[in-house]
């Protein structure tokens, strides 16, 4: 049997096993060492680096937007990190889920639809950027009406629109749909990529839309209209605009769900360049959305958070969102782009729902819409 | 062995003990308090969905179950009644496959199915069958190779045809294998995750992948942890059952002490084995050359851009989406590293504590195989939701994914140490203390040598757990953080091309790295297995 096997045979072994001892007992069962409580992901727990964490089609580099938050550092001499955590339900959960101990230091993306939820998660340490505060930067008033206890600073708006492809639509002789009813019409079958809304604020805003127009009784009835018109679902706005969608992703699918001030952004980064915008808005489809920036409870760096905050109001970023996120910037004071003008849709009277009723019944809702739809 | 100081017992048991009660039971305990609020209790069990998905998990588990059985019986007899060039190619073959991550067999699916039918419940089904065909060619396989052939022969020799030897005397011989063999099959299955969350529909839904999603997706913490201790209950049901039936089916059969192996004789059994060996080759081999195929293609033809350009994930100017692959090989590198230290300190003291210290022994054995029987979500789960309030707020501590690893791989690191401990021979540390050796010197100087080649073979099997963990990761790991299992679900689960090619390349990195694992503990384990006399 055994007994004739060759060890390696170490004096020193019980005193290794003791040091193993004491080191499996630091290692293991301690833990309330110097490791636990200040080291972030990043690995950069200093106060000269903040880390912004966003939504994933916020630019990590390369763009003015970048170069504006490059500025910032050379002003301030703090670092600015960019996290991308998925879209922003995603984003939402993970911030959840870390509360009081977060991935980063400012979060910016939450929007209206979601506020809410990150309030009652207690993601947010309340801020409301100081020139805001000190009334250095004017915003609408129905902006700041959405924070009523200063617990995020709103940032950008927009609206979340079904979008499509007018070449596509042009090259089959076939009138792009102009209203939720069309959408579910056979014409347009398996013409339509949305979001799912458990993981994406875009598709989150869809589904509220599609309920305003009909009704906390009747959305499910149109959603199962949808499916059987072979609506596509994926997980995030990034994956539906920049990978199924025939225009910008050369994907399959002629209508996605994105923004009213998408289509300025296809003619500022056409190539070849046109001076018409490629893709189309169905203004009917119009839901108004507010996106807010926040300080994260928790953060080991709240004064640079704060800092960070009150300049991504400042004009010198504000101005940059138009051409990079296609949003448009809170602060007033911000003169739009041209192209932005004169491409991107503003409709007339968007949807909108009363926050406290989405607060409500944000979580059943995306419930039963996952039932519905996904099975 | 039992002679050994009770300071010394108490010194090698504590680090585990304590380990276990932290990282185990704790999050467990936690979990359950969790999931005990009335409204999160019916909330769960009043929803449809729940129930819709507790259906899908049984019946996609007992279908896989069914088809793996079916499709493993012709390789489990062929490979354990011939010998024939390449046999023992085709089993190592087979093992790797059941080794590899499931998010792997995920994506090597993904790439060998066409895009109608891959993210459907039949690609899961697949990926099911090929992953588990080692189950049953081992398990009824070993059974069938020491299976004495005269009751065959003498049907034979009276006249009954091929298909009666096979239903009638054969398949009764090697049920209890074949039971034994299925209830490992539909627990896997049954607990399903890393293959599903690539190859499954939005809709396609485990209670595992539920447990995810409503932890992660949509911040319903009590209602995750309902299902995850609903799985639990099912589980633990499953498992007394089957040990139950197992005990009451138990027959007397004489085996063989040697292997009833030969090569083929007639034509008939040439074209028999070469046909179903050859088709046993083709469904393992097909899914890993479609994996590896898929990393070089690209819209514009076959490239290696994927694999050169690894790093570049930008899918417009300035947007990366948050994935490197380069920093996920680093990190899964670095918490292996620090998992495999982990598991294999913890296991040494473990193996040593039990093989010295009798039933208490047994009892930290048992404790220690638990995380092994949870589920790797139930773990990280339980983890993330436990260690989030200071002064043990660790969910940004570097050593939570690792730790989270350990704990899986602790089992592999015992079982592999224990064997080898048990098997020293007592004459050994008797002779030692005749010659005047203290009890601690004696067992130091007999018993603890044994324990370095066990211990380099539960290294490699911890490295290669935590190299492919992706259960227990995917509710640990942070933005930034992401493992190469990670990272492979979430290119993969884009459409653009250059992204799913990358996904491909850290699939093949990974499959490769658990096969040369695999292979490392093979070499280390096999003259070891030998003497053991296994």
């Amino acid at each position: 049997m055994s007994s004739r096997v060759t060890p390696s045979s170490r004096n020193s072994s019980l005193r290794g096993i003791a040091a193993a001892t004491v080191v499996a007992l630091i290692v293991v069962a301690c833990g309330s060492d110097d490791d636990s409580a200040t080291t972030e992901s990043t690995g950069i727990p200093t106060a000269d680096s903040v880390t912004l964490v966003t939504y994933d089609s916020f630019p990590e580099a390369d763009t003015s937007l970048n170069d504006a938050l490059d500025s910032f550092t050379a002003d301030t001499g703090i670092d600015v990190e960019i996290l991308s955590a998925g879209d922003t339900g995603t984003m939402l959960a993970k911030a959840s889920l870390t509360a009081g101990n977060p991935e980063g230091d400012v979060m910016w993306g939450i929007d209206n639809t979601l506020l809410s939820r990150a309030i009652a998660d207690d993601v947010f340490e309340p801020y409301i950027a100081g020139p805001i505060a000190d009334g250095s930067v004017e915003i609408a008033p129905e902006f700041l009406d959405l924070v009523p206890n200063g617990e995020a600073t709103p940032v950008d708006y927009g609206d979340v629109c079904v979008n499509y492809d007018i070449e596509w639509y042009a090259e089959r002789g076939l009138d792009p749909p102009s209203s939720f009813a069309d959408l579910v019409d056979p014409a347009y079958a398996g013409q339509l990529v949305v979001q799912n809304p458990a993981t994406s604020s875009p598709g989150l805003v869809f589904l509220l839309a599609t309920i305003h127009e009909y009704g906390v009784e009747g959305w499910q009835n149109y959603w199962s209209q949808l499916g059987a018109n072979g609506v596509e679902v994926v997980d995030s706005w990034t994956q539906a605009y920049y990978e199924r969608f025939t225009w910008a992703g050369g994907g399959p699918t002629p209508m996605v769900v994105s923004y009213g001030s998408s289509p300025p952004a296809e003619v500022i980064f056409a190539d070849p360049p046109r001076d018409d915008a490629p893709t189309g808005v169905i203004e009917d489809t119009c839901f108004r959305q507010v996106e807010f920036a926040g300080v994260l409870r928790g953060t080991d760096a709240p004064d640079a958070a704060r800092q960070l905050v009150d300049f991504l109001v400042s004009d010198e970023f504000q101005r940059e969102l138009p051409l990079n996120l296609f949003v448009y910037p809170t602060n007033q004071a911000v003169d739009l782009p041209q192209q932005f003008v004169d491409f991107a849709v503003v409709p007339d009277t968007p949807r909108s729902l009363d926050p406290a009723v989405i607060d409500a019944e944000r979580s059943t809702w995306i419930d039963e819409w996952t039932e519905l739809v996904l099975g | 062995m039992n002679r050994l100081p009770r300071w010394l017992l108490v010194a090698l048991a504590i680090g585990p003990v304590t380990g276990l009660a932290i990282f185990y039971a704790w999050p467990f305990v936690t979990l359950l308090a969790e999931a005990v609020t009335a409204t999160a209790i019916t909330d769960t069990l009043s929803r449809r969905s729940t129930w819709e998905i507790v259906w899908f998990t049984v019946w996609q588990a007992v279908v896989s179950t069914v088809a793996t059985i079916v499709v493993g019986l012709a390789p489990a007899y062929v490979l354990a009644r011939f010998d024939f060039r390449g046999r023992t190619v085709l089993v190592g073959l087979l093992t790797a496959m059941f080794v590899l991550p499931t998010v792997v067999m995920g994506a090597a699916f993904l790439a060998l199915l066409p895009d109608s039918i891959d993210r459907t419940v039949w690609a899961v089904i697949g990926a099911h069958v090929v992953f588990n065909l080692a189950v049953v060619v081992r398990v009824v396989g070993s059974l069938w190779e020491h299976l004495p052939t005269d009751m065959e022969a003498a049907a034979a020799t009276l006249g009954a045809s091929r298909w009666k030897v096979a239903t009638q005397i054969s398949m009764p011989l090697v049920r209890p294998a074949v039971t034994a063999a299925a209830t490992i099959v539909f627990l896997f299955t049954f607990t399903s995750y890393g293959v599903i969350r690539i190859l499954g529909a939005p809709g396609t839904r485990t209670i595992e992948v539920e447990v995810w999603r409503r932890a992660t997706q949509l911040g319903d913490v009590g209602g995750a942890a309902v299902l995850a201790l609903l799985q639990l209950a099912a589980l633990v049901a499953i498992v007394s059952w089957s040990t139950v039936a197992q005990r009451r089916h138990a027959r007397a059969i004489g085996l063989l002490a040697t292997s009833a192996r030969r090569r083929p004789r007639t034509s008939g059994e040439y074209r028999f084995v070469a046909l179903i060996a050859g088709a046993a080759l083709l469904v393992v081999a097909a899914p890993l050359a479609a994996l590896v195929l898929r990393s070089f293609s690209t819209p514009t033809g076959w490239s290696t851009t994927a694999w050169t350009d690894l790093g570049e994930s930008e899918i417009r100017p300035g947007i990366r989406l948050g994935i490197d692959p380069v920093e996920a090989v680093v990190n899964s590198l670095t918490n292996a590293a620090w998992a495999t230290a982990f598991a294999v300190i913890v296991g040494a003291l473990a193996s040593l504590a039990i093989v010295a210290a009798g039933r208490a022994g047994r009892a930290l054995d048992g404790g220690l195989m638990l995380p092994l029987a949870t589920s790797a979500v139930t773990i990280g789960f339980g983890m993330l939701i436990t260690f989030d309030t200071a002064p043990f707020d660790w969910r940004a501590s570097w050593w939570l994914v690792p730790v989270g690893h350990a704990l899986i791989a602790v089992p592999f690191v015992v079982r592999t140490c224990v064997g080898v401990l048990r098997s020293v021979d007592p004459a050994l540390v008797g002779a030692a203390e005749t010659l005047g050796a203290s009890p601690v010197r004696a067992w130091r100087a007999t018993v603890v040598p044994y324990l370095w080649r066990p211990l380099a073979v539960g290294a490699a099997l911890a490295a290669s757990i935590s190299l492919g963990e992706f259960g227990a990761t995917s509710f640990l790991s942070r933005s930034g953080g992401e493992t190469m299992p990670i990272a492979i679900e979430q290119l993969l689960g884009r459409t653009g091309s250059v992204l799913q090619a990358q996904g491909f390349v850290l699939a093949t990195l990974l499959a490769a790295a658990t096969v040369v694992l695999v292979v490392i503990v093979e070499r280390l384990q096999s003259p070891l297995a030998g003497r053991a006399g296994r």
